[in-house]
């Protein structure tokens, strides 16, 4: 494993590797940016609702901001793993086995914020994150608990129909994989771009120019379903 | 296999798995254990399967990424604990924290002489020297103080701007201001219990010289009957928030026999309870300081309960849980 890299691998009972990718620092700010404006938007609403409901009103006031400045977090790590400005920005709580955050591990790393943040603005959850592998605060590190992105629903792409072609060397399976692989990048890529790189091929294939992408589609073709 | 026919064969369990696991995704809160679909474990296992085979034989990106994100929603479906909240609240309130607070004994008598020393012997100075808490407070603070226990302020405990305020707004402050106390204590503790300690000694001295200060002025019948009721639960949750700080604390300097980390997150888990517990303490508290002890009655009618709400407290917590499941 490589220091630089922020994919960290958990591997699960059933001998599967997860990979999960970390959130570094400035998109963890970004995200408390926004949750900072949602809850700046809450505290106005409350402020401005109650104030007309006299001393019932004011201590119902005090009592959210409360619940506001301590469980926001909490209620929708909970709730869908995410506080809505960390959802916006595509990251996700998790426990650092890969499961969803436990009641425990969100409560441990919301009350340690009061700690990260000093001496102002996250400085010590900050340092933390940069001397640490995981890019955990302080928090996280008490909790257990990582952020990572969500990971992106993938589009399944099918293959074009291409005619298949048995590739007329033998292929190691990493160059294999590299065909399929361009065949189904093929639909992103400019006309111009795809002749490039399947002219690339052309000590194998022996064509240029859109023969050549139609005779690479055909071993891909070849390789993902065989000579049908 | 060639990669087309191993996606037609398992198409149908992958599509199935998936229309589970948004099922499970939709309902987190309110779904109990028993809509675990039976047969979601073995189709998890044969995908775990197929992903690993899709690795070996070096399929396309494409499809080992669809499986592995299929895998990963799996996985965290599968080994997430669920359901019944109210029912663990009421247990974790009969058992589960004074259980914790017994195994973790000691750290709460070091929180309580971190707190109870200085706070006797400050205030035990304050009330034969009046001039010492000028050395603690600033004169704002100290004049505001004597105001709130004044015996002929009619509601005290209240400065003379707050009196008018009703009960259900000091309700509201001490929640937003007294939980929050008890949450910084423990929180405090990660800086290698430090940052509690400090808290716990600070929050003795203050309290400690401001009832030796006042009982030295003579304004012990306003001053006691008012604190006396809610201090049970208030003063001991500030300590048990405390005892939690430590326990983080004592991760960081003394980790044992294990790693560091390990040893932070493993006294962060055991500390939990005891701050929840004094954060449901603090809430009690509030409630008892706002209604209870700003009323009027007569003053050994609170003198009486506030000796009741002791006794039960510490029954409470040498008592409560004992047995279930084994727990001392």
């Amino acid at each position: 494993m490589t220091l630089t890299d922020t994919v960290r691998r958990h591997e699960t009972p059933e001998g599967i590797r997860l990979e999960l990718r970390l959130a570094g620092p400035v998109v963890r700010a970004c995200a408390w940016c926004i949750d900072m404006l949602i809850r700046a938007v809450l505290y106005a609403l409350v402020s401005g609702v109650f104030a007309f409901f006299g001393g019932v009103g004011t201590s119902v006031m005090l009592i959210m901001f409360f619940l506001i400045e301590w469980f926001y977090p909490v209620v929708f790590e909970l709730y869908n793993g995410a506080s809505p400005g960390k959802k916006s920005m595509g990251l996700v709580v998790i426990q650092d086995n890969g499961t969803p955050v436990t009641f425990s591990s969100s409560l441990i790393r919301n009350l340690l914020r009061a700690a990260d943040f000093l001496p102002f603005l996250y400085a010590t959850g900050l340092l933390s994150m940069l001397i640490n592998n995981n890019f955990q605060r302080l928090g996280d590190l008490a909790a257990g608990t990582l952020v990572v992105y969500r990971e992106p629903d993938l589009e399944r792409i099918k293959l074009a129909n291409a005619e298949s072609l048995r590739p007329p060397v033998d292929l190691s399976v990493d160059e294999q994989r590299e065909l399929i692989r361009f065949a189904e990048r093929c639909p992103q890529l400019s006309q111009e771009r795809q002749i490039e790189l399947a002219t690339s091929l052309y000590p194998v294939t022996g064509k240029r120019g859109p023969a050549a992408v139609k005779e690479i589609l055909g071993y891909a073709a070849w390789l993902t379903r065989g000579s049908r | 296999m060639k990669q087309e026919q191993f996606e037609q064969r398992y198409q149908p369990l992958w599509h199935r798995l998936d229309q589970q696991l948004d099922q499970l995704e939709t309902f987190r809160l309110r779904r109990s254990s028993e809509e675990l679909p039976a047969d979601l474990p073995q189709l998890y296992r044969q995908l775990c399967n197929h992903y690993a085979l899709s690795r070996a034989r070096r399929y396309s990106p494409q499809l080992v990424g669809f499986l592995h994100r299929l895998v990963l929603r799996g996985h965290q479906q599968l080994y997430t604990r669920r359901g019944a909240w109210l029912w663990r609240l009421l247990t974790f309130i009969a058992s589960d924290f004074p259980v914790s607070l017994r195994l973790n004994i000691g750290y709460v008598w070091v929180a309580l002489a971190l707190f109870l020393l200085p706070a006797l012997l400050v205030g035990g100075y304050c009330m034969i020297d009046d001039t010492f808490i000028h050395s603690l407070m600033s004169d704002a603070e100290i004049s505001n103080m004597e105001e709130m226990y004044r015996p002929d302020n009619a509601r005290p405990g209240r400065t003379l701007e707050r009196s008018a305020d009703s009960d259900f707004v000091m309700f509201g402050f001490y929640i937003y201001n007294n939980i929050g106390i008890g949450f910084r204590t423990f929180a405090m503790g990660i800086l290698a219990g430090v940052g509690t300690v400090f808290t716990l000694f600070y929050n003795g001295i203050v309290i400690g010289g401001v009832a030796g200060y006042l009982s030295g002025l003579g304004y012990t019948d306003t001053f006691w009957p008012f604190v006396c009721g809610h201090s049970a639960l208030e003063l001991t949750a500030i300590v048990i928030s405390g005892a939690a700080g430590l326990m983080i604390g004592r991760g960081v300097i003394s980790p044992g026999r294990y790693s560091r980390l390990d040893a932070i997150k493993l006294q962060a888990g055991k500390a939990v309870p005891l701050v929840m517990g004094a954060g449901l303490m603090l809430l009690g508290a509030a409630f008892i300081e706002a209604f209870w002890s700003a009323s009027s009655l007569p003053n050994t009618v609170k003198y009486v309960a506030a000796i009741i709400l002791w006794i039960m407290m510490v029954l409470y917590f040498m008592f409560a849980g004992r047995g279930a499941d084994g727990a001392r």
